[in-house]
């Protein structure tokens, strides 16, 4: 192992190989800023990764109260010491020049500097004001998968306790619902069986629409090494586009977007057919096996290839080496969630495991991803459209238990209804009974789909909007508040990543000029608003990051999630831990489900369950005939075809997506020199036989257009499926002129052209199934497009094209050490 | 005509006048767009169903029209379930006519529904295996358009009612 290496052009750094059933070897890496060296480095501060949701454990350097790089920490079970690009680069979005330094009101038409105490006066008037006039349903919230436990906790007891609004949800709804609610389908509740460790023991391990090497770099770290030690296991990918996973797969199934429930059916068909169920598990453990079996009696290899466009004798190949796995994981991500049909496939792959008997042991597993930080968080705390611990909206004993809990009548608490999802709040805004929308730690207006509306929505004077970020994104500059916020190293607080593990992070230095805490902002509104509870005491009772933890923690005891074995001592001490931990489980849980279902008998289920088709409810009444004994449900689904077809005029199929250097819409990672300058603009990506067709060449501006818009792009040829066309979904304008909007140029965010559409039962958007067409704008110079060479967007042909490096800026650390 | 006939063919045509009142309302709410695509989505098994009812009557002698390809316009159907949608204003509010074609697509399947069941029901009076395959197979999915449209109400109607 090299002790140094370019990240930006080797994003997974070097191999440490390991056996099956071996410990993963430790691999340190770090990067301090240029000019500073181990020994100036004052103190380092125990933190997580921010920038994806692996909840890599690492240590901010602080030199003269400034932050000047990172460290993994190898102890840490999560990552061993790994960082990924993001995380060694990331952090030096906190310095960047223009962070929001003080509150901003909207006064004749401009934003203008005020104090925090006019802000927060306005804001707290104005609900009142609403509350009088239309009662709290005029009222919403919009958050995101970024901030801490803590705020979500309290977001959520001032949402739903203390206004009384049912409108209340994350940007994880864009990202992680479908996985809460496919685990909700089949377990009864949410909560991830699998554990990351299961990639040590794993022999096959599938990958649903998850390009895990770009998503959670570090994760696939730990896979590689498996892949290049000895007893490596075999990978099988679906996935349309040529990820470096689809590179590593012994299958790659690229099939056309929004068939994956045709996919899936044919896999369980063949494994059914050859009988390779574990029939003793499948009695045991689950219903609806009957159901599920008459489903996919015809839907046959054969049957699929025709709709998925792909050869049948890959299906069965795949099949085969699934039906073959002595211990199987599988990995579940946007692939499935943003595209058609997506809880009903991701249903399917936890039914795939289910009749394979592959669950609650080392190796065998499900993991439902999701891509933020914190979004698991919002989940738990029911900042997600649920109630928190995983509590069932339709119990009444939940809700009263819930009630208890804050001291408040149940009544208070809205459960007349299920919790409304982000799309639906926008569109309750569009149709002008919400009033008032609180956006915290997200930009809207380049991450909802089919922009145009976005903007038609956030713009209208009718809708009294509030956004708390750290910089003037698009959605801010619409706003008519603005609040600075604190970020990651400026406060402390907790954070559960996508293998229900906790860590602290705890802040490093201050927030740039009066920015403050996410959590301090919303303790400040209750206190404004005067929230009470039965006894006339303050609603909310906790004053700081420990405090509302401690009151998280009682609210999750006994549930599923529960924190009543973890402190923030602890965590200071033992780096990650899992949850459920409890006084029976003092070091963490790292399955769920090593002894059967537990969570799903009638009284305990967080929902009686959907249909997959429509999103009907299914009652109580039905859910405690089906399954009385609390078990795992095989929820069957029949394909149907997906709702924007292509035609003539739009004939390509339109995929968006992400790339390894940046999240989300990049306030953070372009405002990082390294992570920028990897992938600086947005780029169009088809196949040769594509380009061949429209008669277009890599590095040509093109331009994509679909029924709602369009985006402008260079031309990158690769090897994504023929008859497809992607985007990079990141790019947006506060760094254009235009500042929040497409101009002369034509449309940069990829969301100009995406269809509003989304999943009936998780609610979900469908970024992953609209129709497009693509024309030329003007050749290109010959000198390729901006796209990333190292990564899914690698040029089907590298030889003109110079390969993405970072340069002598981008060089970080890498050493072994002891575990 | 026997009572086999009459059933199915007040079955056909409930069948097809879902299908039709499905794209209709799917069409007049557009940006429902949950409404929207599920509508049209659920509309197909309706016009599935007529399809294999047609098909199921000819050795009854009966003949019934295949189902329309493109259907027409929506029927005036609305008209005759009114009271809600005068109730509560006449202006066209549209949160408040996306409730009323709930409510009639609801009272539509229900109809459906009941149908399926005589349709069980004489079946097995007269031994007639094909036509209860039939009812065994359609009815389920006519069950889940009434869940369907009674989730939405359930779901929608306390903002669109308590914002009036
Ligand atoms: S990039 Fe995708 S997976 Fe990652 S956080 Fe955003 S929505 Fe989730």
């Amino acid at each position: 192992m090299r002790p140094k290496v370019d990240r930006i052009a080797r994003p997974w750094g070097d191999r440490a190989p390991y056996g099956r059933g071996e410990a993963w070897p430790v691999r340190v890496d770090s990067y301090l800023e240029p000019g500073t060296t181990a020994d100036a480095v004052e103190r380092w501060v125990p933190t997580a990764s921010l920038l994806h949701s692996n909840g890599d454990a690492m240590e901010v350097a602080v030199a003269h109260d400034r932050i000047v790089g990172v460290r993994g920490r190898p102890a840490d079970r999560v990552n061993h010491g790994r960082l990924g690009p993001k995380d060694l680069f990331g952090w030096q979005a906190n310095h960047a020049k223009d962070r929001l330094t003080t509150p901003l009101l909207r006064d004749g038409g401009r934003l203008v500097p005020c104090g925090w105490d006019t802000a927060m006066d306005r804001i707290a008037d104005r609900t009142r004001e609403l509350l009088d006039e239309s009662g709290p349903g005029a009222i919403g919230f919009y958050t995101t998968g970024q901030l801490f436990l803590e705020e979500y906790y309290t977001l959520a007891v001032i949402a739903r306790a203390g206004i009384g609004t049912n409108h209340l949800d994350g940007n994880t709804r864009l990202c992680t619902a479908t996985a809460a609610e496919a685990l909700k389908e089949t377990f009864g509740c949410d909560g991830q069986p699998a554990s990351y460790t299961d990639i040590d023991h794993a022999d096959v391990i599938a990958l649903f629409g998850h390009n895990m090497a770009e998503t959670q770099p570090v994760l696939w770290m730990r896979v590689l090494d498996r892949l290049a030690g000895p007893d490596p296991p075999r990978l099988v990918c679906v996935d349309p586009r040529p990820t470096p996973v689809a590179c590593r797969a012994a299958v790659h199934l690229a099939p056309r977007a929004g068939t994956n429930v045709a996919l899936l059916d044919a896999l369980l068909h063949e494994i059914i057919r050859t009988g390779r169920i574990d029939r003793d598990f499948v009695d045991a453990h689950t219903v609806g096996f009957e159901e599920l079996a008459e489903r996919v009696a015809d839907t046959t290899p054969d049957w699929a290839a025709r709709i998925c466009d792909v050869p049948t004798r890959k299906i069965t190949e795949a099949a085969e080496i699934l039906g073959g796995a002595e211990r199987l994981l599988s990995t579940v991500l946007q692939g499935v969630y943003q595209s058609h049909q997506a809880t009903a496939a991701a249903c399917q792959v936890n039914n795939l495991q289910l009749v394979r008997g592959m669950l609650g042991r080392p190796g065998c597993g499900v993991l439902q991803m999701n891509g933020q930080p914190s979004a698991e968080n919002t989940r738990e705390c029911g900042a997600n459209g649920d109630l928190p611990g995983f509590r069932n909206w339709e119990n009444d004993t939940h809700v009263e238990d819930l009630a208890r809990i804050w001291n408040v009548d149940p009544s208070r608490i809205p459960h007349y209804a299920p919790p409304t999802p982000a799309m639906q709040i926008f569109r309750y805004a569009e149709q002008g009974s919400l009033h008032m929308l609180w956006i915290t730690g997200t930009n809207p207006l380049v991450s909802l789909p089919d922009l145009h509306r976005i903007r038609e929505i956030l713009g209208q004077a009718r809708l009294f909007t509030v956004v708390q970020d750290l910089y003037l994104t698009e959605t801010a500059q619409l706003a008519d508040v603005v609040l600075p916020a604190a970020t990651w190293a400026e406060k402390t607080g907790t954070l559960t990543n996508a293998d229900r593990t906790v860590h602290l992070c705890e802040k490093a230095v201050d927030p740039p000029g009066e920015a403050r805490p996410d959590l301090d902002i919303l303790l400040d509104y209750a206190r404004r608003m005067d929230f009470r509870d039965t006894d006339d005491r303050p609603l909310i009772g906790w004053h700081d990051a420990e405090s509302a933890f401690e009151a998280w923690q009682e609210c999750s005891r006994g549930r599923p999630c529960d924190y009543t074995g973890i402190t923030y001592d602890r965590l200071r001490d033992a780096g990650g831990i899992q949850w459920p931990c409890t006084e029976a489980a003092p070091d963490g849980t790292e399955r769920l489900y090593t002894d059967g279902i537990s969570w799903a008998a009638p009284d305990d289920c967080e929902t009686y369950g959907r249909d997959l088709l429509t999103g009907a409810a299914v009652s109580e009444t039905e859910y405690r005939a089906l399954n009385p004994d609390g078990k795992a449900v095989l929820k069957a689904a029949e394909y149907v075809p997906p709702h924007e077809r292509t035609d003539e005029t739009f004939p390509l199929q339109l995929i968006t997506g992400r790339t390894l250097y940046h999240f989300h819409t990049r306030t953070k990672t372009a405002r990082t020199p390294q992570l920028n300058a990897a992938a600086p603009e947005v780029w169009v990506e088809v196949s040769a036989a594509e380009a061949l067709r429209h008669d277009v060449a890599e590095g040509d501006l093109v331009e994509v257009t679909s029924p709602r818009g369009s985006v402008r792009g260079r031309l990158r040829i690769t090897g994504i499926r023929d008859g497809m066309v992607f985007l990079p979904f990141h790019y947006g304008y506060w760094d254009t002129p235009e500042g929040h909007r497409p101009g002369t140029n034509g449309g940069r965010a990829a969301n100009e052209t995406t269809v509003t559409d989304w999943d009936p039962v998780s609610k979900q958007p469908l970024f992953k199934t609209a129709a497009a067409r693509l024309t030329l704008v003007e050749h290109g110079d010959g000198t390729g497009s901006p796209a990333p060479t190292t990564t899914a967007s690698a040029p089907a042909d590298p030889r003109h094209i110079p390969p993405t490096a970072g340069g002598p800026a981008a060089v970080a650390g890498q050493s072994g050490g002891e575990p | 005509m026997t009572g086999i006939q009459i059933v199915l063919r007040t079955l056909h045509d409930g069948e097809r006048a879902l299908e039709r009142e499905l794209l209709a309302a799917a069409d007049r709410h557009r940006v429902e767009h949950e409404f929207h695509h599920v509508a049209r989505d659920i509309a197909r098994w309706s016009h599935e169903h007529a399809e294999r009812i047609a098909h199921a009557a000819e050795p009854h002698d009966l003949h019934l029209p295949g189902p329309t390809d493109q259907p027409e316009a929506a029927p005036p159907m609305a008209t005759v379930r009114e009271p809600l949608g005068r109730t509560l204003g006449r202006q066209p509010n549209p949160g408040l006519l996306l409730l009323r074609d709930l409510r009639d697509l609801h009272l539509a399947a229900t109809e459906n529904s009941l149908s399926w069941e005589m349709l069980a029901q004489v079946a097995q009076a007269a031994g007639d295996a094909e036509l209860l395959d039939l009812a065994a197979a359609c009815h389920p999915r006519t069950l889940r358009q009434l869940r369907w449209t009674n989730t939405m109400i359930k779901t929608l109607s306390p903002q669109l009612l308590a914002s009036l």
